[in-house]
């Protein structure tokens, strides 16, 4: 079995409350100068080897349903 | 008699407000199942509010690719009148009907109040027995409700005569431009993040503003047929 990683992030120009409340929460327990953007990790188990094709879909999953990319960015990668 | 379909997803709430909505504009409503690839022959679809698959990976993310979804968007293309109400409205984003997406209110919370609206256009299905800058009060009920969009696309919004409402007397979730609901460049597909289906009978609800959505949708069928 191999493991592929779907990172997915608000763009930059998107308000992301739940980055804000966590940077909030963070200050006032004292982490000072930390701020945090929150996104989403998905795990993706895949049959058999690891392709350029087994990779274009998964990429071509994650246009489609796992980003929204009006919203977000993603990024694919093999976790090592 | 005008048939309306109400699509029912897991997880929709106001699907039976929506159909007795539909009932009391004098039009018959006829219940969807998101599971099926039919709409039974209806002139019109409502996608109501609720949290459809419990709102897992983005509000409408999966209830856009149910299989009613693929017939709602071929007629929606087609020219069939389709309101999207809250969550409906979230879908009708994923589904690319409508530009942007809606993201979680700016403060954090849930908000539910009597939102005062500006109709912005008559010049849709759905709000053609309206007037232009009528002011309105509809019921507002969500967690992420804040509308966002490139800019160019709202510059497109905003020139095209697409944005329908505004919220008046501040803006509730952070929404760009007060932009409460828009519509397709045919005027045939309307979102909005308020429940018009609420606001229906003077026991329930402080305004019945929201009969002239479903009047709307009537006077844009009958002229079709006159």
């Amino acid at each position: 079995m191999s493991r592929v990683i779907v990172d997915v992030m608000p763009k930059p120009e998107i308000l992301d409350p739940q980055g804000k409340a966590v940077t909030g929460a963070l200050k006032r327990l004292g982490f000072d100068g930390l701020a945090v953007r929150q996104g989403k990790r998905f795990e993706v188990e895949i049959d058999g080897e690891i392709t350029d094709e087994r990779l274009a879909q998964v990429r071509e999953a994650a246009e489609k349903l796992l980003a929204n990319t009006v919203i977000e960015t993603f990024d694919v990668r093999v976790e090592q | 008699m005008t048939r309306v379909g109400v699509v029912t997803f897991p997880g929709s709430l106001d699907d039976h407000d929506a159909q007795r909505a539909v009932r009391l504009a004098g039009a018959e409503p006829v219940p969807l199942w998101h599971a099926s690839d039919s709409l039974d022959g209806v002139d019109a679809v409502i996608l109501p509010g609720g949290f459809s698959y419990g709102d897992y990976l983005r509000c409408g993310a999966i209830a856009r690719f149910s299989p009613v979804m693929g017939e709602v968007i071929n007629a929606a293309n087609a020219g069939m009148p389709v309101l999207g109400i809250c969550n409906g409205f979230q879908v009708l984003c994923e589904a690319h009907l409508l530009p942007g997406a809606l993201i979680r209110n700016d403060v954090r919370t849930f908000v539910c109040r009597d939102q005062r609206l500006r109709v912005e256009t008559r010049d849709t299905v759905w709000t053609c027995d309206f007037n232009t800058a009528d002011e309105i009060t509809i019921v507002l009920k969500n967690g992420e409700g804040g509308y966002v969009a490139d800019p160019e696309t709202i510059k497109r919004l905003e020139g095209e005569n697409q944005v329908v409402f505004r919220y008046l007397d501040g803006n509730p979730n952070g929404s760009v431009n007060d932009i409460a609901g828009i519509t397709n460049d045919r005027g045939n597909v309307v979102g909005l993040m308020p429940h018009p289906e609420h606001n229906m009978e003077e026991l329930t609800a402080p305004s019945t503003d929201g009969r002239k959505f479903f009047s709307s949708l009537q006077r844009y069928l009958r002229a079709l047929v006159g």
